[in-house]
């Protein structure tokens, strides 16, 4: 097994682990007092309440102190030294220990950011307040990224244009080559038809066959490629509309746990090895599985009930792939989508997610490092109801409200 | 509401401190603190010729005690002391130690305490402090690229340079002048001649912080007894009065980053109830993981003014024979960390300095000797700060 940085948190400190999955900056705050908490505590610093709620906080700070680490007792780091670490005066009051983006100089303003480690634990990075066009570059902050320049990216559904925009949009990113799968959906799938999406002009796209329902032919692609591969971007959406009062109801289940969970499972058991041994390697960056899925994966729609199971289904088995993925130092990351613009919900109102705003999601969520993405107003609405009332959403979700 | 005003501090009467004890210390031990701890107390009972049952009172500091506490080692080592005291406060151990031991037995609750800080140092204990050492370690700063305390006090030296101007060399002028002290001390593990030069040019640890700044973990152990004038003569065991202690947690909680300790709160109180100043030490021992504390000690202490040390250092000179002689031993930076033991270094070492039992480094005249330690970097400072003056015959 690969080594991994210090993974020890208390509960409190864990708490920052959503908000740095979502790319938010925020820290526990005094529900009475307003005092910003860090390092995280269970009570007060200034008044000894007990309440202590992550917030929003402001993202500035000054640099106050720097040191490059030569010696170190952790071997994770060691084969990282040196490393630049820094004391930051939070402009929200506390002072905080930081890794620092090669730009910061000590006396400056910096501005801040909760980012996953390789260890999947939340931790603060300082970067330089203004923002420069190479800074991505830096090598410090690209062990906390999955920035898809110069990496080896699989998009296992080509069949979709949501599949083909992905792989587009992580060509032009600048990734070394992008393998564009043929799908299971599709068993007619031309691989010359994957240029014609709009790619020609993309010499680093190149398809490939691969059938997600068939773990032989997985094991093929993943000799062919596994070596090499850096990310892999699961499209599969498995659309298909219908619950519990369809007349093929157990069918329908059936079919959309295939396409998506059983999908999700057959092209994990064949590329999630070479991911995690891919990862055990300090000279390439930290390696990624992202899966694109249905926002009704967190609340189900009734009349789209089997797809809402099985996207319920596959994000449950993508939790357990982050937490045995996670052991080797791979990120696994999700990109929560609303109702898609295309064929299949032409019935629907909009707003509707165009198939590039996902794809742009998957580059940003790489370029960031982040864990969860959440893509359109319909989803956003969603979580956000979900969070202020479950029973609630359920009921609206009932009565035909998306 | 306002509270009564404070009462003023009692003096320690004829408490006494006797039977300096230090155990040789090794680079790595396959021994286990305990093994270390009960060579101290044999030590001990050995100089003062008294027996296991003779141990009214146990003081007990150690990082690599673990499972066990000063509970788990009374019953290891066999005493059944009537007053037993853990103090996990680092490299402020050996004042607080002193401190409870010394009201213990002024009020009657121990006639004879034995104050014993010992850590062993096995090939990987030294990781596996650090991972654990507190919880805001853990959570806000060792997930920091492991660095350690080198890692803390290098920002903490970083900003003091900036803010008042410090060069290397004033660092290193502290450092040097150690390194000429060990060579007189026999117990030091680093003896060999350091110069200026050889300090500027050693490699880098981690920025500013170079090797020679840097102290050298290792397994060891120290002791001393605390007890009543009377029961020191009966034993005919030379001993040191103690004029004063001051002990302060926490203090300035609130600056950006630590470029003073709480000695400042307290130095005021410490020279009023030693009834002296500064001017009237024969030597002074810090507390010396990094030279940079060593300043903000002689700050915090009034032997200068606040963000004057670096000057301070320019105008004195440290070795035994030096205008201030200054941790006389090599501290540390010589002689080696010893965990907890390093927290009761320099109060062992001034001790056996001001009752002229010093091993090969007796500083001539030494009657009054100032003794600071400062503990624990919880996360990005030190906690416990605390400083007792002792005076000899
Ligand atoms: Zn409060």
């Amino acid at each position: 097994m690969s080594s991994l940085p210090p993974a020890a948190r208390s509960r409190a400190a864990r708490r920052l682990v959503g908000a740095a999955a979502r790319g938010r900056f925020a820290l526990p705050v005094c529900m009475r007092c307003g005092a910003v908490q860090y390092p995280p505590r269970d009570v007060c610093v200034r008044c000894l309440y007990e309440r202590l709620q992550l917030r929003a906080v402001p993202e500035g700070g000054t640099l106050l102190a720097v040191t490059t680490v030569r010696v170190t007792t952790d071997p994770w780091f060691r084969a990282r030294l040196p490393w630049r670490i820094g004391s930051v005066r939070l402009d929200s009051g506390p002072t905080a220990i930081a890794h620092l983006h090669g730009g910061c100089e000590a006396g400056a303003r910096v501005r801040l950011e909760l980012k996953l480690d390789r260890s999947g634990e939340a931790v603060l990075f300082a970067l330089p307040a203004v923002e420069t066009a190479t800074m991505q570059d830096d090598r410090q902050l690209r062990e906390f990224t999955q920035e898809p320049r110069g990496r080896n990216i699989l998009v296992t559904d080509g069949s979709s244009a949501l599949g083909r925009e992905t792989a587009r949009a992580l060509a032009l990113a600048g990734a070394r080559q992008v393998w564009v799968g043929s799908g299971q959906s599709s068993p007619a799938f031309a691989p010359r038809a994957v240029p014609s999406a709009g790619a020609t002009d993309l010499p680093n796209i190149m398809p490939l066959v691969l059938d997600a329902a068939d773990p032989r032919q997985l094991q093929q692609c993943a000799a062919q490629i596994g070596a090499e591969l850096d990310v892999v971007v699961n499209t599969a959406d498995g659309f298909r509309a219908g619950g519990g009062l369809s007349p093929d109801g157990a069918a329908l289940v059936r079919a959309s746990f295939e396409a998506v969970v059983v999908g999700l499972a057959n092209l994990a058991q064949a590329f999630g090895p070479a991911l995690c041994a891919r990862a055990a390697d300090p000279a390439h960056g930290m390696p990624a599985w992202v899966n694109v899925l249905s926002i009704y994966a967190c609340a189900s729609r009734p009349e789209w009930g089997a797809y809402s199971a099985a996207h319920a289904a596959a994000r449950s088995y993508l939790s357990c792939l982050r937490a045995q993925f996670g052991r080797a130092g791979v990120r696994v990351a999700e990109v929560l989508t609303g109702p898609l613009d295309d064929p299949a919900h032409s019935d629907q109102p909009p707003p509707l997610v165009r198939p590039g705003q996902v794809a742009a999601a998957v580059v940003e969520l790489l370029r960031a490092g982040r864990e969860e993405v959440v893509v359109g107003e319909v989803a956003q609405d969603l979580l956000a109801r979900l969070a202020d009332s479950p029973k609630a959403l359920e009921r609206e979700l009932a009565r035909g409200v998306p | 509401m306002s509270l009564p005003a404070r009462i003023a501090r009692r003096r320690y009467d004829d408490v006494v401190i006797a039977a300096p004890v230090t155990i040789p210390y090794q680079r790595h031990s396959t021994q286990s603190a305990h093994w270390w701890a009960g060579r101290a107390l044999r030590r001990v009972l050995e100089v003062a010729r008294l027996s296991a049952a003779d141990v009214d009172g146990l003081a007990v500091s150690s990082f690599s005690l673990a499972p066990d506490s000063a509970v788990g080692l009374v019953q290891h080592l066999g005493v059944a002391p009537r007053w037993l005291d853990h103090i996990p406060m680092g490299g402020a151990s050996g004042v607080v130690a002193l401190r409870r031991a010394a009201r213990a037995v002024q009020a009657g609750d121990a006639d004879l305490v034995v104050c014993v800080a010992a850590d062993t140092n096995q090939v990987d204990s030294f990781r596996n402090t650090l991972a654990g050492f507190s919880r805001f370690a853990q959570d806000a700063s060792h997930p920091y690229g492991a660095g350690g305390p080198n890692a803390m006090f290098a920002l903490l030296t970083d900003h003091y340079m900036r803010r008042f101007g410090v060069q290397r060399e004033d660092f290193g002028r502290l450092c040097v002048a150690q390194r000429a002290n060990a060579a007189r001390f026999e117990h030091a593990l680093l003896r060999a001649p350091l110069t200026l030069e050889q300090y500027l040019a050693a490699r880098p640890v981690c920025d500013p912080l170079h090797l020679f700044d840097c102290v050298m973990p290792c397994a060891g152990a120290e002791a001393f007894i605390v007890t009543r004038a009377p029961v020191a003569a009966a034993l005919s065991l030379p001993a040191a009065r103690l004029l004063a202690t001051i002990e302060r947690h926490n203090a300035f909680a609130t600056d950006a980053i630590q470029e003073r300790g709480g000695w400042l709160l307290d130095a005021g109180e410490l020279w009023d109830m030693a009834q002296l100043g500064p001017r009237e030490l024969d030597l002074v021992q810090t507390y010396d993981d990094y030279p940079v504390i060593s300043m903000m000690q002689f700050e915090g202490l009034g032997l200068c003014a606040a963000g004057e040390a670096a000057q301070f250092v320019r105008n004195h000179t440290f070795t035994l024979d030096g205008t201030l002689p200054h941790n006389t031993s090599g501290g540390q930076l010589s002689v080696g960390q010893a965990g907890a033991a390093g927290g009761y270094l320099g109060l062992v070492e001034a001790l056996r300095q001001v009752t002229r039992a010093a091993l090969g480094n007796q500083v001539e005249r030494a009657r009054t000797a100032l003794v600071s330690g400062f503990g624990m970097i919880n996360y990005d400072r030190g906690i416990c700060t605390g400083a007792a003056i002792l005076r000899g015959d």
